[in-house]
């Protein structure tokens, strides 16, 4: 009995640990689609991008912290770089071009990816500070390193909270979020605000999957993975809502999670089939802003 | 900008019709004088080219972005396949609509869902249900996992003891898939010709007019989808019955996004544009295969080029920038257009 207990919080750990790490994406997602209006597929290839840079700079120099410290920076720098040549020439089209245009880039960061690294499957080893478990009962415990990444990605949301709250850049984003032309209008340099949206935007995505990366094995079609689900999380959230994409991460977080204890032979379908009834019952999603 | 009326002298809605005409003319004259090789590709491509026209529909015309359209054409072609190795079914008089059944339903269901939404929601709706299809074929272990379904047999048409189509001659199966090419193009052409068609395209132009009109633009945007959902099963039937294989890899959001680019490549809303679109494509892949074995990378840098430099596709070329005309007016009107007024 007691066990089974402990069984069901190990599961609901795992689940929200699972939904943090959703909301680090899809809050990107939806802050570059709120502020700059563009669906970007790619985003599930920068969380990629970042676990396997977790795991090349995690080898290469000896230490994951020192990796995720030298990696996060280089992407945004990387990140930003193809902003100004290429995701700016997507502001004011449809989304249909900007789907096609992210759907190139996926190709393309994916089979470069594949020259790189290979098609196979590795695997990042936890770092040995955090390499334990803590135990709950006799036979289970909870691996230390799951902790971390909730705890680091409570940290990160909380920065990303008092950033959009507290600061010049946040009052930004917020009002372009509301009214992009009537920031404009009061003379805020609207490609400097991008750049920084999106470069905050890719180093959410990457943060994420470098931390994810010891726990999760890293492999070629991972960035389609989360991509798909931080769709669902933002969809059954609210586009463009940050608060949508933390309730929306947590449910898909659980929904998922608990979906395969329950019903393992469907559990792919659970997460999609809750999104359904969302979009049934509020067909702009939980926390739309409009 | 863009001039108001074609500078070319050709009309746009004579010269589509003309264009479909010489490929149509073009492709039923290829096998008598190609290489085996490529009389098989331009039956793969003649399947594609279905599937694309159907998403024309859906998205040149009515305006509704789709990122799971594969699923419609692997749904039927799962049904095909396992009744087939499972039923011992080879009768077409029973494939065929049991698999466009098939793909009428699941476009019905996922339809209803994802038309009450338009815009950025439709778009990862479409995906994400496209994707739970992917998942139910490649989970449920009936369907034969990520290796999928291979079949010996192709489907017959018999009428009384007499053999009408016999699919596993390839000569057979050709014509037959030119055929349906022929039907759906002709089909949809008229469909969007009449009354029906009309109200469509201004459902795609402003929503919001339409439904003053006394529209119930739903009821439209469902319509559409459900006889793009169906078309799409053809080509999924045609697609088992040529290659004798379906996996969950042809239902994914990978296939149906080069769906897309087909559509785009070849200038949607055009209907002839998806056909030539298909052509191109698959004959890039094939080459670009041969020199490299990283044609993704190829394939990817390609569609970024044509979503810079094309966006109207190729078919805008003949046509001199002109296009339809509910393009045109469309590409004058700022994009802010886009799902804002259907709220």
């Amino acid at each position: 009995m007691d066990a089974d207990y402990t069984y069901y919080l190990i599961q609901a750990m795992n689940g929200i640990q699972y939904g943090f790490l959703l909301f680090l994406v899809a809050s990107g997602l939806t802050l570059i689609f709120g502020i700059m209006g563009i669906v970007n597929l790619a985003h599930g290839a920068f969380y990629m991008v970042g676990a396997y840079l977790a795991f090349w700079l995690a080898g290469a120099t000896g230490n994951f912290f020192l990796g995720v410290a030298i990696g996060v920076p280089i992407s945004v720098l990387l990140g930003l770089l193809l902003e100004r040549l290429g995701f700016v020439h997507l502001y004011h089209r449809d989304h249909l071009l900007q789907v096609l245009f992210t759907f190139g880039m996926i190709l393309v960061i994916g089979e470069l990816i594949t020259i790189l690294w290979g098609d196979d499957v590795h695997g990042v080893d936890v770092p040995a500070v955090l390499a334990g478990s803590i135990p709950l009962t006799d036979t289970q415990a909870y691996p230390v390193y799951r902790l971390f990444i909730s705890a680091a990605c409570i940290a990160t949301a909380l920065g990303l909270l008092a950033l959009i709250r507290y600061t010049r850049l946040g009052m930004m984003i917020r009002a372009s979020a509301s009214n992009r032309e009537m920031v404009e209008l009061m003379g805020v340099d609207v490609n400097r605000l991008f750049m920084a949206v999106f470069g905050l935007g890719v180093g959410l995505a990457v943060f994420a999957g470098m931390i994810a990366a010891p726990v999760n094995s890293v492999y070629p079609t991972m960035g389609d993975d989360i991509l798909i689900m931080s769709f669902v999380v933002v969809v059954v959230g609210g586009v463009g809502s940050i608060q949508g994409a933390f309730w929306g991460a947590m449910l898909i977080g659980l929904a998922d999670t608990f979906g395969a204890v329950f019903v393992p032979e469907a559990a792919g379908v659970v997460v999609y089939a809750l999104m359904a009834l969302v979009l049934v019952w509020r067909p702009s999603g939980l926390f739309a802003p409009r | 900008m863009t001039p108001r009326f074609p500078s070319s002298p050709l009309s746009p809605s004579l010269v589509l019709p003309l264009l479909f005409v010489v490929v149509a003319v073009a492709l039923a004259f290829y096998p008598l004088v190609g290489e085996t090789f490529y009389v098989r590709l331009m039956a793969k491509i003649i399947v594609l080219g279905i599937l694309a026209m159907s998403l024309d529909l859906l998205v040149g015309y009515t305006g509704l972005v789709s990122l799971g359209h594969a699923a419609f054409s692997g749904a039927a072609g799962y049904i095909t396949a396992t009744l087939i190795l499972k039923a011992g079914v080879t009768d077409m008089a029973l494939l065929l609509p049991a698999s466009l059944a098939v793909s009428a339903l699941l476009a019905l269901v996922i339809g209803w869902i994802s038309v009450r939404t338009s815009g950025i929601y439709f778009i990862m709706i479409t995906l994400a249900l496209g994707q739970m299809t992917y998942l139910f074929f490649h989970d449920v272990s009936y369907w034969g996992g990520t290796d999928g379904v291979t079949v010996w047999d192709k489907p017959v048409l018999a009428v009384g003891g007499l053999t009408l189509l016999d699919l596993s001659d390839r000569t057979v199966f050709y014509y037959t898939a030119w055929a349906c090419l022929v039907a759906v193009y002709a089909l949809l052409w008229l469909l969007m010709q009449a009354p029906f068609g009309q109200i469509v395209r201004g459902v795609r132009i402003n929503p919001g007019r339409t439904r003053a009109l006394g529209h119930d633009v739903q009821r439209y945007q469902l319509a559409v989808f459900v006889i793009a959902g169906t078309v799409a099963g053809l080509a999924g039937f045609l697609e088992v019955a040529r290659s004798g294989f379906i996996s969950p890899a042809h239902l994914g959001w990978h296939e149906s996004a080069m769906v897309l680019i087909i559509v785009i490549l070849g200038g949607m809303g055009t209907l002839v544009g998806p056909v030539i679109g298909a052509l191109t494509l698959v004959l890039l892949e094939d080459w670009v295969a041969d020199l490299t074995s990283h044609w993704k990378l190829a394939v990817g840098l390609f569609v970024i080029a044509v979503v810079l430099f094309l966006p109207n596709g190729l078919v805008s070329l003949l046509t001199r920038g002109a296009g339809p005309p509910w393009l045109r007016r469309r590409r004058a009107a700022p994009a802010e257009a886009e799902g804002g007024d259907d709220g």
